[in-house]
């Protein structure tokens, strides 16, 4: 099949548009996460796989599955016991 | 997202008891591939005239009910299930195709509403894409409405030690200064200035986290609460705290991101990055619209 004349969106052609590309996390962040997920007569959909999620999670996501406010736990180093203000 | 593991044989039950034959690869039939659902109107026909989708795929629209679906037939061989299952797991390829797929969504967005879907959403035919877009069309419709004339922005906090370390650290003759003390007592104090730098480095960038949701509270029309961004695809240098994303309306995107970046400002070591404009990803569902924020 021919494509469009601009192929915008063709993904073998170089950066097309000024400004800088998205980051592919964020954009991973949404079309794994978000976007409409639909159900009934798919073939397939991410949303039931979740494969990238197993065999990519160390590149995209770290191993724990639970990510609390970070903040909460902050970083004690490698100190011995924490130490009184 | 969950990590509940599904088993190719579950899926292919739900198929067989859907009263059709699995899909397999290399059969060599054709696959209908949707990428967003919007209005019946002349925007998305530019659109597809336009541009190529997933692997340099023709667009097309399917429609039904004066909603349509923004289309490519691709290839079974690569689209079938099994074959996306393995062309997802190869990080080069899934980027291929979320770009390709981001593409598509993002200049169709650029001409009108629209609701993207998740990647690789694949239908066995278009007749099915039909029957869903009548199925859905109350939800579709509703959606359509409640996201015209918004976009979204992307809003991350980021506390980095690295560029909260004082920058001219008194260069320490410190050891040799501190002769009763001792080398071992003078590194001890460093470290524990160091542990100290770093919470108050963390204890700035959860009261700025705080303050941006506030900010951007104010500004949105609803929010959606993201997973901290880890691992090497992270890239940016210290550790993502928070990853929202904010509803907004169009005449407010110039105002949100002077106010929510201005926050960067705040305290070294803290970053907020905002991104954006993005189509609705991430308010494309019922779920993530219900979390209305400010009025």
């Amino acid at each position: 099949m021919t494509s469009g004349p601009l192929q915008t969106a063709g993904f073998q052609d170089t950066e097309p548009l000024a400004g800088p590309p998205v980051a592919l996390i964020d954009l991973l962040d949404r079309l794994l996460t978000g976007g409409a997920v639909l159900t009934g007569d798919l073939v397939l959909s991410v949303a039931d796989v979740d494969l990238v999620h197993i065999n990519l999670r160390a590149v995209i996501r770290s191993i724990t599955e639970d990510a609390p406010a970070p903040w909460a736990t902050v970083p004690t180093g490698d100190g011995p016991a924490p130490e009184p203000t | 997202m969950s990590t509940r593991e599904v088993d190719v044989r579950e899926v292919n039950t739900r198929e067989a008891a859907a009263g059709r034959t699995p899909v397999a690869a290399g059969t060599g039939h054709e696959l209908t591939y949707v990428y967003a659902v919007g209005r019946d109107d002349s925007a998305l026909r530019r659109t597809v005239g336009r541009l190529s989708g997933v692997e340099g795929h023709g667009l097309r629209l399917i429609d039904a009910e004066g909603l349509v679906a923004l289309v490519s037939t691709v290839p079974s061989d690569v689209f079938g299930e099994r074959a996306l299952r393995v062309l997802l797991e190869d990080l080069t390829a899934l980027e291929a195709i979320a770009r390709a797929h981001h593409g598509v969504v993002d200049a169709a967005f650029a001409e009108t509403v629209v609701l993207p879907l998740r990647l690789a959403t694949v239908y066995s035919d278009d007749s099915r894409v039909v029957a869903m877009l009548t199925e859905e069309r109350r939800r579709f419709e509703e959606l359509l409405a409640g996201l015209d004339g918004h976009v979204e922005l992307g809003v991350k906090v980021y506390a980095d030690p690295g560029a909260a370390e004082p920058a001219a650290d008194p260069p320490r003759p410190a050891a040799a200064s501190a002769p009763p003390s001792g080398p071992g007592r003078a590194y001890l104090a460093q470290r524990r200035a160091r542990r100290r730098r770093t919470e108050d480095l963390y204890r700035a960038a959860g009261d700025i986290a705080a303050e941006a949701t506030a900010v951007a509270g104010e500004l949105a029309r609803a929010r959606a609460v993201h997973r901290p961004q880890q691992g090497e695809l992270a890239g940016r240098a210290g550790e993502n705290l928070t990853n929202e994303a904010y509803l907004v309306a169009v005449g407010e995107v110039d105002r949100f991101r002077e106010r929510v970046g201005a926050l960067s400002r705040r305290a070294p070591g803290v970053h907020v990055e905002v991104t954006g404009p993005w189509a609705p990803y991430s308010f494309a569902t019922p779920d993530t619209t219900g979390d209305e924020v400010g009025s």
